[in-house]
């Protein structure tokens, strides 16, 4: 068991890893398509040669981002192949069919149209050009569509039926699938954050022309074109976690108790909006959840329903079973502990139709297999020892999801007071302090982005598929010793190839800075 | 500014294929970045994927029968 959950935990770990690394690139590649699409559109209209200067320094930034980036989601296809090959058998097409479409599209729109924004500018026509770099653009947020179909169906599956015969869930609605309001608010949610992210890479770079007072126009230009974006994605990134919020309250209620650091619920929720969680807390002792909290009365029915008196289970609540209506009433749903007895005969129902099959007794199969439907919506909990086992690393879940929220809080004040400071006191973008801070908000922007992903993945343990498959049900037999030595042989080429990356950055960003910008025709 | 008239050879697959030949023959920053990309594709799918990330079902079982079996037993053993 011990050797089990070793590979469990460095599966986990080596998947995080590349998921992270991954994420570095792809939030960028999404918000700067477009800021690029936008300044490309300007030069169109104007047809400015300073605006064609400033859309191919940032075309270029893009370029090296999209370079460096590219293929590192494919190491995620390898580990399921061969880290959770339970897992991937068990989905069978649906995880399949969303990664294909996923693949086809990201090698037919986003090739072909990338060559015609960097090899094409004497080639085709501008309108054709500016063409090219919109569907670049777009290519790239239906590539991370297909993605967020397959991951919003991990957390909330819908649009299949197990097929016992075949050990496969089985799609029989693939628009359930591909329209499941999760994936839906989920992609918004990315997508937008990235816009967001790269509005402020375009500031915090241009702040460093400021501060340099290099090309300072071209950084005006830029902060008014990558301000303006990054504070729309910023207002739809808070939009579309608001309706994120509320499907997590609907169908994953365990994580949205442990964001919250939530043991006992009530109706009139309060939210923590600043909370040191107490560490001698756990679900069977009546200890404190906090040793220190500033909470908003209410707040967090209003963001589980929209409802200020709404009742929000905690992680007790729902261990139990237990809903309270707004009149006081107890609901009562199954417990923890039901629910692990629902899927061990759900197992049991599987081991028979086993047997059954083996002996070709048709009839018994058909009845096993009536028998494991009636009871595979708690199939997961078949697999787990006791209830406490359902429910995610509260720490982690709480800090990262708090952490999100409040760099999320500084991000909207720091796109208001540059695009304020741009448009109306450009003497603040003289100001260090100011300049400073636009650059330090890069990192501040990577790691709000990663505590997002953190929170919506660590929070939705112990399950790979929500209720259906745990972890270590969807682990392969592996010995620990490979997982290992192929994390840190990730993780030492990652970072080679992020310092390259950052490197030839580094290079284009010092390069842009002394262009004759200033020369140009406007 | 005045634009370059897009030049136009004689059929659409000439033209796409000046489109990418000339690109990479005058490709400056990006001469490096596919080196960093070829590297790292080799390194992948050479390396990784060929050594430590076999698809195991594919590899350790002839049929979707014998795949579905072995997961049949690993998802209901019995601890």
């Amino acid at each position: 068991m011990n050797d089990l959950m070793s590979v469990v935990d460095w599966s986990r770990a080596q998947f995080a890893l590349t998921a992270m690394y991954h994420w570095l690139f792809v939030p960028l590649t999404l918000g700067l398509s477009v800021i690029v699409a936008v300044m490309e559109t300007i030069y169109y209209r104007t047809r400015s040669e300073r605006w064609l200067a400033i859309t191919k320094f940032w075309m270029t930034l893009f370029g090296v981002n999209f370079a460096i980036g590219v293929a590192t989601g494919i190491i995620l296809e390898f580990e399921f192949g061969s880290n959770w090959s339970n897992y991937s058998w068990f989905v069978g097409d649906i995880f399949g069919a969303p990664l294909a479409i996923e693949g086809l599209l990201a090698f037919f729109m986003e090739s072909t149209f990338i060559a015609v924004m960097f090899f094409g500018w004497k080639k085709v026509s501008p309108r054709f050009h500016l063409a090219a770099t919109w569907l670049t653009g777009i290519g790239a947020s239906l590539s991370a569509l297909w993605i967020l179909v397959a991951n919003g169906w991990m957390q909330y599956p819908v649009g299949m039926e197990f097929d016992p015969a075949q050990m496969r869930n089985v799609m029989d609605d693939f628009w359930a699938v591909a329209f499941s309001p999760v994936a839906i608010h989920k992609f918004f949610h990315a997508v937008f954050s990235g816009w967001a992210l790269a509005g402020v890479f375009v500031i915090g770079v241009s702040c460093w022309f400021l501060l340099k007072k290099r090309n300072e126009a071209m950084a005006i230009r830029s902060i008014k074109v990558g301000g303006t974006i990054g504070l729309a994605g910023m207002l739809l990134t808070l939009w579309t976690g608001d309706s994120s919020a509320l499907d997590v309250a609907r169908v994953q209620p365990m994580k949205l108790a442990a964001m919250e650091g939530l043991y006992e619920g009530k109706c009139g929720q309060e939210i923590v909006a600043f909370g040191i969680l107490n560490p001698e807390k756990k679900p069977d002792n009546d200890a404190d959840p906090y040793l220190f909290d500033i909470s908003l009365p209410k707040g967090l029915s209003f963001l589980a329903t929209h409802d200020f008196n709404a009742f929000v289970p905690g992680i007790n609540d729902l261990i139990n079973g237990i809903e309270l209506t707004p009149e006081g009433d107890t609901i009562r749903h199954e417990s923890y502990a039901e629910r692990i007895e629902i899927g061990r005969r759900a197992h049991e129902a599987l081991r028979r139709f086993d047997a059954a099959s083996a002996k070709g007794d048709t009839a018994a199969m058909a009845l096993a297999a009536a028998d494991l439907k009636a009871d595979y919506r708690f199939f997961g909990y078949g697999y787990l020892d006791n209830p406490s086992q359902a429910v995610p690393p509260v720490a982690l879940t709480f800090y990262s999801f708090h952490t999100m929220v409040i760099l999320g809080g500084y991000l909207m004040l720091f796109f208001a007071v540059v695009l304020w400071a741009v448009w109306r006191r450009r003497s603040w973008l003289s100001n260090k302090i100011i300049l400073w801070a636009g650059m330090l908000t890069i990192p501040i922007v990577y790691v709000c982005s990663q505590a997002g992903w953190v929170t919506a993945e660590v929070g939705r343990q112990p399950w790979i598929i929500q209720d259906i498959m745990p972890v270590q049900a969807a682990i392969s037999d592996i010995p620990v010793s490979t997982v290992m030595l192929t994390f840190w042989l990730f993780a030492a080429m990652f970072t080679a190839f992020l310092a390259a990356e950052v490197g030839i950055m580094l290079r284009q960003i010092a390069k842009g800075s002394k262009s004759d910008y200033e020369s140009l025709k406007d | 500014m005045k634009e370059e008239s897009p030049s136009r050879p004689q059929n659409f697959f000439r033209r796409v294929a000046d489109l990418y030949v000339d690109g990479f023959r005058n490709m400056t920053v990006g001469r490096t970045l596919w080196v960093l990309i070829i590297l790292k594709v080799a390194l992948l799918l050479l390396v990784f994927k060929l050594i430590f990330f076999p698809d195991l079902l594919q590899r350790d079982y002839d049929s979707d029968q014998d795949r579905a079996q072995a997961v049949r037993s690993s998802l209901t053993h019995e601890k």
